[in-house]
């Protein structure tokens, strides 16, 4: 038997071949923060479940692995890529392959001038100066340790910019596939998404893979949407049941811009999705929207925080859950309204559904409230199916598995309705309509 | 068509029904009348099949079949509908996307091919002019806001689009104002056939002023204590029921 090389120490040994690795994608304030984020990983441990943070989510089947970083160049055919497109007219999409943009499989046919969009080591060597300003301001990578991980090994990930006043009318649609290989690897996409003053932009971040093998993906995306700026941002995740997906979005709000956010996930065995929200300016609109689907023994954890930093802005959440089998869901929402943040809006719901006796939901609503001038609420529910509704379904003819179909679709119908792109909704409808009808 | 014997139905170990009797014929429309809690509402309930009220004795005959036995999709699928004193409310269902649902799960249960989009619509839009709904009522959820009278003639305007054997007509006139109550009554009459037989449940005599059962049949206390002509319902309108217990009454001492 091979020996397990305890999982911190495998980077920690390759840490200075993976940095010599590097070429271009090495300016000296990347150097620097990437030492700095290797240094803090090499210190910081991993969580565990006497941290409140992490209380109902046990990492420890992630740690028992030894991933490795994805060394060879892969190729995939344009079929696979089909399979995950949300319809044959998207102009704009962007593959990364285990983690490595490849331009072959991408394309970009609908931008505005003065629109960057590709990968991040790319933007390294083009646009140090635009990483320089924004790369790693976000994700601090100071007491996180995925985050520092992440950081440490930046190597290639989607970077979107978008100039002053200019509006990508069509979504950027980003697809990370994970192929079948024999070794247990671990991708690290690392994204950074600028909108400039008074900007537009849709960004879908989609997480796939080839077959159920087991990997791990640390995402760390950091958002920035500048003064006036809109950005509708989707993460769908449905990657191998077998995947573990640690991920984190971390958002800077400008005045008057308007932020929504639609988390979709339905692959992975053990997911956790970080995503926090800061309004640093006034007249913010911040929407998080999400929907889980698990079954068998996925666990997946959504936490969430919406800084109200700043006064007059408003925020809405609403997550919900389908949780079969002996599934766990954990949502934990924190809203934090500062002493500053009057006129604060902040609406916040977490619904959940349990299709089996088996499956469980933690769910934490968190309200922090430091100013008095404020409307906040938030609600939690989990419940089952509605057997007073299936009855009067299958007193029409419809079947068990219709009847039980159209109820599941129709407790996941607000969230899905709510997202503005009719190519996404219809996806995900798909998916739903897949797995529970037949 | 339809054949109850002896029907004992009980709910949470509660005895509800001790002992129905009833032939239905098709082409026949059969009233049931009696007081609250007299149990008219868990003979349609256990006709459609709810779990929750289970039969305890007796047997139900439906086109010689045994309907005891079929799940409460398969009887609708074979023609048996109920309109639901208290209609469900499904938010986030269209009552579109129900009768497509329905009526496609129907045909394929029939080996019938789907009704296509063209189809469906003329077949729905022809069904509500009978019910006097709207068009957007389409989209709204299954009985989601909706007032006690277009609860009522969604059920019948379901009915309609369904076009059931055998239909039982749970309270569908109960709080519906003189004019619901007429378009009510309108749908029924317009969809009687010789083919197809209707039970009307109902609590008072009103809504059969406007149709004319075949027979009425009072339930009191879990068991059909009087059975008759149309003329029952006016005696009954006209004694109350407190009369009914002077009927129990003669039942067990004649
Ligand atoms: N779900 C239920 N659980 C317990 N008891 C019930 C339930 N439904 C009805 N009952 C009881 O059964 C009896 C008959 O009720 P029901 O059939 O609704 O009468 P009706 O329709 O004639 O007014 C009543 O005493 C009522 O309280
Ligand atoms: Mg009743």
């Amino acid at each position: 038997m091979d020996n397990i090389i305890e999982f911190k120490e495998w980077f920690i040994k390759n840490f200075n071949a993976f940095e010599e690795s590097l070429n271009g994608e090495n300016t000296p304030l990347l150097h620097r923060v990437r030492k700095e984020a290797f240094k803090n990983f090499n210190e910081l441990s991993f969580p565990t479940v006497k941290d409140e943070e992490w209380r109902f989510t046990n990492i420890s089947p992630l740690l028992k692995y030894n991933f490795t970083l994805p060394s060879e160049d892969f190729k995939i055919s344009d079929e696979l890529v089909n399979k995950f497109l949300l319809n044959e007219i998207e102009s704009n999409i962007l593959i990364f392959v285990n983690g490595k943009f490849s331009e072959k499989n991408s394309k970009l046919l609908n931008l505005p001038e003065g629109t960057i969009v590709g990968s991040i080591s790319d933007a390294m060597k083009n646009n140090p100066e635009i990483i320089d300003k924004y790369f790693g301001k976000y994700a601090s990578y100071s007491n996180q340790i995925f985050t520092a991980l992440s950081t440490a090994f930046t190597k290639d990930g989607a970077f979107v910019y978008v100039p002053d006043s200019k509006i990508v009318e069509d979504p950027i649609h980003i697809i990370f596939i994970t192929t079948a290989s024999e070794k247990k690897i671990i991708i690290q996409p690392r994204n950074l998404f600028i909108a400039s003053k008074n900007s537009q932009v849709t960004i879908i971040e989609h997480f796939v893979s080839e077959n159920d093998n087991i990997y791990f993906t640390n995402a760390v995306t950091e958002i920035v949407a500048e003064e006036n700026a809109i950005i509708d941002h989707y993460k769908l995740q449905e990657e191998s049941k077998n995947a573990f997906h640690i991920a984190r979005v971390e958002i800077d709000q400008k005045r008057s811009s308007n932020f929504t956010s639609h988390s979709i996930s339905t692959g992975g065995v053990i997911t956790r999705n970080d995503i926090n929200a800061h309004f640093n300016g006034e007249g913010g609109e911040c929407t998080l929207n999400g929907l889980f689907l698990l079954e068998d023994k996925q666990l997946f954890d959504a936490h969430t925080l919406i800084d109200h930093a700043t006064p007059l802005c408003n925020s809405h959440e609403h997550y919900k859950g389908i949780l079969d089998d002996s599934s766990r869901g954990v949502f934990n929402g924190k809203v934090l309204v500062r002493q500053d943040a009057q006129k604060t809006n902040a609406f916040q719901k977490n619904n959940n559904i349990l299709l089996s006796n088996n499956a469980l939901v933690n769910t934490k609503p968190q309200l922090e409230i430091f100013a008095d001038d404020v409307k906040c609420s938030h609600g939690a529910t989990i419940g089952q199916i509605d057997e007073e509704a299936k009855f009067y379904l299958k007193s029409r003819g419809i079947g068990e598995k219709a009847a039980n179909a159209i109820l599941i679709h129709a407790f996941a119908s607000d969230v899905i309705k709510s997202m503005k792109i009719d190519s996404v909704r219809n996806y995900l409808e798909d998916i739903l309509s897949k797995r529970f009808n037949q | 068509m339809l054949e109850v014997k002896n029907l004992h139905v009980s709910i949470n170990g509660n005895k509800i029904l001790k002992g129905i009797n009833l032939t239905i014929n098709a082409g026949e429309i059969h009233a049931i009348m009696g007081p609250n809690g007299s149990g008219k509402s868990t003979l349609a309930q256990a006709l459609a099949g709810r779990e929750e009220y289970v039969v305890t004795d007796g047997e139900v005959f439906y086109n010689g079949e045994n309907l005891l036995e079929l799940s409460p999709e398969d009887r609708a699928r074979k023609g048996l509908f109920l309109a639901f004193q208290y209609p469900v409310e499904i938010p986030g269902v269209s009552n579109v996307n129900l009768l497509k649902t329905a009526l496609n799960e129907i045909r394929k249960f029939h080996d019938e091919e789907e009704l296509d989009a063209i189809d469906f619509l003329n077949l729905i839009k022809d069904k509500m002019k009978l019910v006097d709904l709207d068009e957007s009522f389409l989209k709204r959820s299954v009985n989601e806001g909706f007032s006690g009278g277009e609860k009522k003639r969604n059920e019948i305007f379901q009915m309609a689009v369904l076009n059931p054997k055998l239909a039982i007509l749970d309270e569908t006139d109960s709080g519906l104002d003189i004019d619901a109550l007429k378009v009510v009554a309108n749908g029924v009459n317009k969809l009687k056939s010789k083919d197809n037989a209707t039970i009307i449940v109902t609590h008072y005599q009103r809504l059969l002023d406007y149709i004319i059962p075949d027979f009425v049949h009072v339930l009191y206390d879990g068991k059909i204590v009087k059975s008759g002509g149309k003329e029952l319902a006016f005696e009954l309108e006209e004694k109350g029921y407190e009369w009914l217990k002077n009927g129990e009454e003669k039942v067990v001492t004649g």
